[in-house]
């Protein structure tokens, strides 16, 4: 058939097209490499590093390797995701109950507020928490005083560290307790929202917890601060400004799935009897959810790609350690920027990926 | 006993009562510091930090006077600022008369997409037609997130159409290779990207030649752009009814003269809100660049305070950069609902 001939044709003219670009290309990267004297290959990892991470959550020295760096930098990027993951969703939530309040003042409020923060650059918001609030913290011994053991100054947040077994066991139990909770749920035939059930139970955990712990507050001794644990200016501009702006958006789709719940719901909830409260977390939160989520994945993996704006304030992330140290120290350009990549594709892909795989459990529920 | 639907909107029951009067506590507690810096005890005139320190304790805007034609062009040269204005004015009036004129649309649209890049081109780099050489280097400021955006977003009009057809060809190589192009591009952030730009697209030229800096930006940006912008076009083709490529098929036209002059119109109407959200998004991320050597406006204002003279003014700077920022977008936006309104397929008057 003259169609499927075309067709054939057609494609195998992108196929040879595409190839000769992709050859094009590689031909050029082997001479300039072979010009500059480099040689391709990723047994530069196992070399050492050299640098200081100035924070990191895992294991890190001077005399580690490069492949170590990239461990280290990673688990950075996780670690701040998953701050900006809470920290948007509950300010999302927040401003998205404003907004649907029905009090014309706090609807009001959250509207400009999630304008202005819809208009700005998220670079922006990270940049100006950075050096025009963090940075213009006072020095050590003014510290600004939260209650008698929190100090903010401008070399970061000291917070008061738990330890001992007691915290140890129960704040441990209680997290594994609850994250197990939250995945069988359903499968053990429970009724009641879990939203409703499973954050107090953690936080009194917690509490209970923090009663048995030693803690260990922070105290200025001579020209710095013993004790306690520091967070350092950089997570915390990254934090608020990836978070804050991220939860703008996250609260207009909260906003838009609660109110794509058809009203007919709520009319029949309403006529059976139900409370507006039990309607509203019965009916119409496990519907608005369904909604919910496939707009909420995609907010996430934002969060995730955002974080490498930590870089533009030396946050050690990803790209900031490798696009920026490890490839000045060792000028392997392709390599490090091949692995960079790589790592948010494989984040990103496992992440749709699971994030589909339960919406598509929630859909099937539905109907 | 009747009220004013005001005072049951704030008090009308308990819990909201409580709303409220939380509500104005915080209010009470931010708003007159807010007010008293900005604008109580604002300097708007001195020579330099110490200068306004002097005066008062507010916001120093004499820092963003000193420094307001910098913020805007960066250094392009004082005398050659009117080729910055007119090349924005060429580029208003035929993008203007391109989405509104009645007739000509052709001609307008050629215009647009041929002789505004290219006089704009000339006009802001020079060098010819005895203009003065203006290096990109000197290009910043607003301006320069202009520029960036403008060049992105017409770059990936035409990619993101390819590949929004590409994606939904029955041909499996072009099908799978948009795929594979789409989502590559949607899964990486931006910065690591322009960091591609900034050192691979070197290595992927010919030894000795190299890129400018703004011109390795503006490339990484455009195709970043197109993969998005081919999500949102296949959206608006899938939005097509298939009644209007059958119809056009059974008059006895031709495939390919179906998809571009039946479908795609319709589809890029369609597509309208998605590429005024791209476009919002585009001109936040432009900003991106001053990660990466270029002097934007954040760039600009980033590289401004560490001026000895006015060095700790950054609640200043950056306040008046997001402030620019959300006006600009908000002039996008409502663009963009102009634009919808204009192109509905629903005639006005008829809607609603």
């Amino acid at each position: 058939m003259t169609g499927k001939g075309r067709a054939l044709a057609w494609q195998a003219v992108a196929v040879v097209s595409a190839t000769a670009v992709v050859l094009y290309f590689s031909y050029n990267v082997v001479t300039n490499l072979a010009v500059r004297g480099i040689q391709f290959g990723f047994g530069f990892l196992w070399a050492k590093a050299g640098f200081d991470i100035p924070f990191h959550l895992v294991e890190w020295d001077v005399n580690f390797s490069y492949g170590r760096a990239l461990w280290v930098a990673g688990v950075n990027t996780l670690f701040a995701s998953a701050i900006c993951i809470a920290l948007a969703s509950v300010l999302g939530l927040t401003l998205a109950l404003m907004r649907l309040s029905g009090n014309l003042l706090a609807a009001g409020t959250s509207r400009a507020l999630i304008e202005v923060i819809r208009n700005t650059p998220q670079l922006l918001q990270i940049v100006f928490f950075y050096f025009a609030v963090l940075q213009a913290l006072p020095p050590m011994r003014q510290s600004v005083t939260i209650g008698t053991s929190v100090f903010l100054n401008v070399r970061g947040l000291y917070l008061p560290e738990a330890s001992g077994l007691a915290w140890d066991w129960i704040s441990g139990l209680t997290m594994a307790g609850v994250l197990v909770a939250a995945v069988v749920w359903r499968w053990a035939g429970m009724v009641v929202p879990r939203l409703l059930v499973l954050p107090p139970v953690l936080i009194a955990g917690l509490v209970l917890a923090g009663f048995t712990a030693q803690w260990d507050a922070p105290a200025l001794k001579g020209v710095n601060f013993v004790g306690g644990v520091r967070i350092p200016p950089e997570i915390l501009a990254l934090a608020l400004g990836v978070s804050i702006y991220t939860s703008a958006f996250i609260a207009e789709n909260v906003r838009a799935s609660i109110q794509g719940v058809h009203r007919g719901q709520t009319e029949a909830a309403f006529s059976l009897g139900l409370t507006p409260g039990r309607t509203m977390a019965l009916v119409v939160l496990p519907q608005a959810l369904r909604l919910l989520i496939p707009p909420l994945t995609s907010q996430y993996l934002n969060i995730i790609k955002s974080t490498t704006l930590g870089a533009a304030i030396a946050y050690p992330e990803i790209l900031q350690i490798f696009a920026r140290t490890v490839l000045n120290q060792s000028g392997r350009a392709i390599e490090v920027m091949t692995l960079v990549l790589g790592v948010f594709l494989v984040v990103n892909l496992i992440a749709s990926a699971g994030m589909n795989a339960w919406n598509r459990r929630l859909t099937l529920q539905g109907r | 006993m009747t009220k004013h639907p005001l005072f049951r909107a704030l008090f009308g029951s308990r819990g909201n009562t409580v709303v409220t009067l939380l509500m104005v506590v915080a209010f009470a507690l931010v708003l007159p510091g807010l007010v008293r810096w900005m604008f109580g005890h604002a300097v708007w005139e001195a020579l330099n930090r110490d200068g306004c320190r002097a005066v008062d304790d507010g916001a120093c805007w004499a820092f963003i006077r000193a420094r307001f034609a910098l913020f805007f062009y960066g250094t392009y040269p004082e005398a050659e600022r009117w080729r910055v204005h007119l090349g924005l004015a060429l580029l208003v009036v035929i993008g203007t008369g391109t989405l509104f004129s009645q007739r000509r649309r052709g001609t307008w649209l050629l215009a647009l997409m041929v002789v505004v890049p290219v006089v704009d081109a000339i006009l802001l780099a020079g060098g010819m037609l005895g203009l003065v050489a203006v290096p990109t280097e000197r290009w910043g400021g607003l301006m320069l997130n202009l520029v960036i955006s403008f060049v992105a977003l017409g770059g990936a009009m035409p990619i993101g159409i390819a590949l929004a057809f590409g994606r939904r060809s029955t041909w499996p190589v072009i099908r799978y290779g948009s795929i594979a192009m789409i989502e590559f591009w949607r899964g990486v952030p931006l910065l690591t990207v322009l960091f591609m730009g900034l050192v691979l697209l070197p290595l992927f030229l010919p030894n000795g030649v190299s890129v400018d800096n703004l011109v390795r930006a503006l490339v990484v940006m455009t195709i970043f752009t197109g993969a998005y912008m081919a999500e949102c076009i296949r959206g608006g083709l899938q939005g097509v009814e298939r009644g209007q490529a059958e119809a056009a098929l059974a008059l006895g036209m031709h495939n390919t003269q179906v998809q571009l002059v039946v479908v795609l119109p319709q589809a890029l109407r369609l597509s309208i809100p998605g590429i005024i959200n791209i476009a919002v998004d585009l001109f936040k991320d432009t900003s991106l660049v001053s990660i990466v050597g270029l002097f934007d406006l954040m760039g600009v204002v980033g590289q401004s305070l560490k001026d000895p003279a006015w060095t700790g003014l950054a609640s200043e700077g950056y306040v008046f950069a997001a402030l620019v920022f959300f006006f600009a977008c908000l002039v996008i936006s409502l663009g963009g609902s102009v634009l919808e309104r204009h192109f509905s397929a629903v005639p006005r008057g008829e809607k609603g």
